[in-house]
């Protein structure tokens, strides 16, 4: 059971001070004796843009990598700020992610190196789709593996499946009802006359599309407005960043806390496409350090805010491929091949880089430039399907890949 | 990618039921039926198809003009936008919008971006003319020469307090009056205290101000704060001016269109002022000419060069001719304009390119770069940084020994590629005609390409002349993106725009901020895309503000409707109401009439004609085009 190891590990992030107390420790021991009737969630969070993923989990054991990047390599661990966070002595954190590091310590926060699309497309937008639709080179799959991962039901949610942002993304999309949320407040009609016209109308319509999307749009309202009516404080003092990430994030911990049937919450940041002046004069700043500074504060600032909710939550973040193991001509990087992933949530078995390490040097290298590709990124999803959401029919979240390679992130 | 397919499948997944499906792959997707693009449109039905695609939807009088002038004819001119006058409502809109006007080095010295203030703060740069832009520069410098922290929303020491220039009252009138006094009390002050005035403003005053005020005072409100801000606005209250009163509405629809396939971000570094010019000179003049012209134009652009990176991109070990003297320099080949370029300008992802050919690619347009801002910062050939080797693109071979003409024998190959012609056709049918269009229609197009040189015009006179063009398969198939339905909806009201920049607002939160989409791509064709729940509630919210006459820098008079919800829907749909449109407005109005009678309320009230157009835009009927 999850929650022993829980208890455990949260025991360990107390120590660590990320945002642990007596009450809610307590709390999770109760939990220990009555099994939830909770669902488990899924967060996936897409980094849009292919992030450096060599810049942000370092391989700083790597001699190549040193060699590779004169001026872009992350300086080897030395307790400095402006050096590597280390892991296991041979990979380690950006400095910027300082934030994640209680967690990984709090074996909560698991990582895999090399990871990705085996299709070898450096198209960001074929990497994405493939990304999401699941079926990487298959372009003509119209729904998302987010979508196909929930399990059917009699009477699902109205917010069962929740994108923040303004556009429902392709990993969402499919016959499961699934709802773009730009922002919770704003979630309405705000006129209530046009709310039961409009209600009515796209309720009747013959525009079969507009028809299903109205009637999902209507049904979450009531339930989103229904959380919204009351005030929200972050639990445990947890700071969100006001970028849009953080944002989201918090109001997906908000859904979440309102138990209103949420299973699976996408959203996404763009920016990680880093062809010209990725670092800055020294490592913590420049355009990755402050990407990687929001991303890492709002990772952790939902990981507190849920305290022992997290028991139910994983976290898992992709990026559709790495980027140039070499640096390029311009202080930056060019479209590569595998990245990184991160998992995060009381069931993963964090602590621990996971994935085989595929070695930098020249013929080691993928097309002799980038990173090679050791874990198929369905391997990661795939098990988080499987062992968390509980949806044992990894065929047809993943058509075409029956035969996934676990890494033993949930155990 | 092949989003088109995508599309159709799920659309008649929808359309069937939902265990259609694939649970595996392989399985065998349904064949797309493609027989409704075979059925034709009444003579009505093709005119507002017409207005609803080669134009952003009909305004009030359009559908009885073209029906006087003839189809036909309508359409002739369309493609020849030189013939039509330009409207005076458009032309007094644009006039103040003067950063649309000017050269892109006195953009950056009249509208100066930070790193530009520091060179003035060196003397590298000279002031601004303007008074007010000079005052923000001052400020700047000043903060810049003596590190104090002085925060933005402080004026640093006005000559004159706002205190000396306004009474007591006014100052309470422009901090927390209604729209209507600000706008009053704006429009009295003394115009030769009026630079005075609005430096001694607070940065936060002065936004707040922006709908209250004339053009020409809101421009010296942004000026005053954020010199850079001008240009964004005049951009995107230029496009939207243009969507909305322009006459020549297929040039509009087409700057769009190829604004988007050549996508540039606004928010990147140096094109916050290089994008005026983009649009202006590199993409505009060429809309409905040779593809080929485009293509150079926007290849020799500075704002593409920086925004994909090629005016860095130099050939590997050369010096670097900044500092000579310098050791061995690090700059190198950078491949992000030649993977784009033939991804998403030319050939299409699936166009047949391989990595090496981006490579190639990328070292013949080595030292195609941008001048120093002090030069005028245009387009220059740098052949000291230029790869002189020998390449192989796409089977040709560039002999070693070139300059700038590597580049130019690049843009040849791809402009005649038969790939580039499929690509280029897909992508206007899409637009023009359907999310998913037929293949027959594409080979058609694309053959027109072939032959007649990428000329655009005749590619999309074939698209006008197919049968699949005015047919019941492209008839209102394709949801309006966000663009689209306010554009359309403005239009169709009647509504006059004085100040845009509120529905420019309203589509950065529909997901469509105007010249600001970070990625290559540019937005979707396909009108699926947008729709979704946050985006149909965003689009009812709007309809009935708009209806109601609730939209800032917007004068409607929601009167003018009929009370009577067919009249009205008629005069906004210009078609018939669905029943189960007129239905829920009928009965909306029935319960509104009782509560109104409950309270005693003078029953005329009940009858509000701003509601029913409310209700109409925000309606699936007005939601296709």
């Amino acid at each position: 059971m999850f929650s022993r190891r829980l208890f455990l590990k949260s025991s360990a992030v107390a120590m660590f001070g990320a945002g642990a107390a007596p009450a809610w420790l307590s709390r999770a021991l109760y939990a220990a004796d009555a099994p939830s009737p909770r669902k488990k969630i899924l967060v996936a969070i897409f980094q849009r843009g292919a992030m450096d993923g060599l810049n942000v989990v370092v391989p700083h054991g790597e001699k190549a990598y040193y060699a590779l990047r004169p001026n872009l390599a992350i300086p080897r661990p030395d307790g400095t700020p402006d050096s590597v966070i280390d892991l296991d002595g041979f990979f380690g954190l950006h400095p910027s992610l300082a934030p994640l590091k209680p967690i990984y310590d709090a074996g909560q926060l698991g990582i895999v190196q090399a990871v990705g699309s085996p299709d070898p497309t450096r198209s960001h937008f074929d990497a994405q789709d493939f990304m999401e639709s699941g079926t990487p080179g298959e372009k003509t799959t119209s729904d998302g593996w987010l979508n196909r991962a929930l399990v059917e039901e009699r009477k699902p949610s109205p917010v069962r499946a929740v994108s923040l942002g303004p556009e429902l993304p392709h990993a969402l999309r499919g016959h499961n009802e699934a709802v773009a949320i730009d922002s919770l407040n704003s979630f309405k009609v705000g006129d209530a006359r046009g709310a039961s016209a409009f209600e009515a109308m796209y309720g009747d319509t013959h525009d079969q599309v507009l028809k299903g999307t109205g009637r999902e749009a209507f049904d979450a309202v009531k339930r989103v407005q229904a959380v919204e009516k009351s005030p929200y404080t972050p639990a445990g003092g947890a700071k969100y960043p006001n970028g849009k990430l953080g944002q989201n994030l918090m109001q997906i911990a908000r859904l979440i806390k309102a138990n209103v049937g949420l299973e699976v919450a996408f959203t996404d940041v763009t920016g990680w496409d880093h062809h010209v002046n990725e670092v800055g004069a020294k490592p913590t700043v420049g355009q990755l350090a402050n990407l990687l500074n929001d991303f890492g504060q709002s990772l952790a600032a939902f990981y507190t805010d849920l305290g022992d909710r997290m028991a139910d939550v994983s976290v898992v973040t992709m990026s559709e491929f790495g980027r140039t193991a070499k640096e390029n001509g311009t202080r930056g990087t060019d479209h590569g091949h595998a990245n990184v992933m991160f998992a995060m949530g009381g069931g993963i078995k964090g602590g621990k880089v996971y994935g085989d390490w595929p070695g930098m040097e020249r013929e080691q290298l993928y097309e002799s430039r980038d990173l090679n590709l050791t874990t198929d990124f369905r391997d990661v999803l795939g098990e988080l399907v499987v062992r968390h959401l509980g949806n044992r029919q990894i065929a047809s979240v993943f058509p075409g890949y029956s035969q996934p390679k676990f890494r033993d992130l949930i155990g | 990618m092949n989003s088109g397919m995508r599309k159709t499948f799920l659309l008649g997944a929808v359309l069937c039921s939902a265990s259609l499906l694939p649970a595996e792959k392989g399985d065998p997707s349904p064949k797309p039926d493609y027989s409704r693009f075979e059925k034709k449109l009444s003579k009505d039905q093709r005119i507002l198809h017409a207005l609803d695609r080669l134009a952003f939807g009909p305004r009030p009088g359009d559908v009885t003009a073209v029906k006087k002038m003839g189809l036909n004819k309508w359409i002739d001119l369309q493609l020849h936008p030189e013939q039509i006058p330009e409207s005076p409502e458009l032309s007094r809109r644009l006039q103040p919008l003067e950063s649309l006007r000017m050269t892109q080095a006195d953009t950056v010295a009249e509208y100066p971006p930070p790193q530009l203030i520091r060179a003035v703060a060196f003397g590298k740069q000279p002031m601004p003319e303007d008074p007010v832009a000079r005052a923000a520069v001052e400020r700047e410098v000043e903060k810049f020469d003596t590190q104090r922290h002085v925060p933005d929303d402080q004026p640093l020491e006005p000559k004159i307090p706002l205190s000396q220039l306004l009474t007591p009252e006014q100052i309470r009138i422009l901090r927390s009056g209604s729209v209507d006094a600000r706008r009053a009390l704006l429009a009295s002050l003394d115009p030769s205290t009026i630079d005075d005035f609005v430096i001694a403003l607070p940065a936060n005053l002065r936004n707040q101000l922006l709908p209250s005020a004339s053009p020409e005072l809101r421009r010296k409100l942004m000026l005053a704060n954020n010199p850079q801000q001008v240009v964004a606005a005049d951009l995107a209250e230029g496009k939207l001016y243009r969507a909305i009163y322009s006459n020549r509405q297929l040039e509009e629809v087409l700057t769009d269109f190829w604004y988007n396939h050549f996508n540039v971000d606004l928010n990147k570094g140096s094109d916050r002022f290089l994008v005026p010019t983009y649009e202006r000179d590199s993409i505009r003049p060429f809309v409905l000419g040779k593809f080929r012209e485009l293509l150079e134009a926007t290849a020799t652009s500075p704002a593409m060069l920086f925004y994909l990176d090629n005016y860095q991109s130099v050939a590997p070990q050369q010096p670097n001719p900044k500092n000579p003297k310098a050791r061995q320099s690090t700059r190198g080949l950078n491949e992000n304009y030649a993977r784009e370029l033939m991804e998403l300008h030319t050939l299409g992802v699936d166009g047949g390119y391989t990595q090496q050919d981006i490579i190639e690619v990328a070292r013949c347009f080595t030292g195609w770069t941008i001048k120093a801002p002090k030069d005028g910062g245009g387009f220059t050939f740098n052949g000291r940084t230029h790869d002189k080797g020998e390449k192989h693109v796409l089977g040709v071979t560039i002999p070693a020994g070139g300059g700038m003409e590597d580049g130019e024998m690049v843009l040849d190959i791809l402009a005649r590629h038969p790939s580039t012609a499929r690509h280029i056709s897909r992508e206007l049918a899409q637009r023009f005609v359907a999310d998913d269009p037929p293949p027959m229609l594409i080979e058609r197009m694309a053959k027109t390409f072939a032959e007649s040189g990428g000329d655009i015009r005749a590619v999309l006179e074939t698209m006008i002349a197919s049968p699949e063009f005015f047919s019941q398969g492209a008839f209102r198939s394709k949801i309006k993106t966000p663009f689209e339905m306010i554009v359309s909806a403005v239009r169709a009201s009647g509504a006059s725009v004085e100040y845009a920049m509120p529905l420019a607002n309203q589509l950065s939160t529909w997901g469509e901020p105007l010249y600001r989409k970070v990625e290559p791509t540019g937005y979707s064709n396909a009108g699926s895309e947008w729709v979704n729940s946050s985006a149909l509630l965003d689009r009812m919210n709007f309809g009935m503000q708009l209806g109601q006459n609730r939209v800032q820098g917007l004068q409607l008079d929601p009167k003018k409707f009929s009370p009577s919800p067919a009249t009205t829907a008629r005069e906004i749909l210009f078609t018939n109401a669905s029943s189960q449109t007129l239905e829920a407005i009928d009965k909306t109005l029935r319960e509104q009439k009782k509560k109104d009678q409950q309270k005693k309320k003078n029953p005329h009230q009940a009858a509000n004609p701003g509601l029913i157009a409310g209700l109409v835009i925000g309606s699936p009927d007005f939601q296709r085009r």
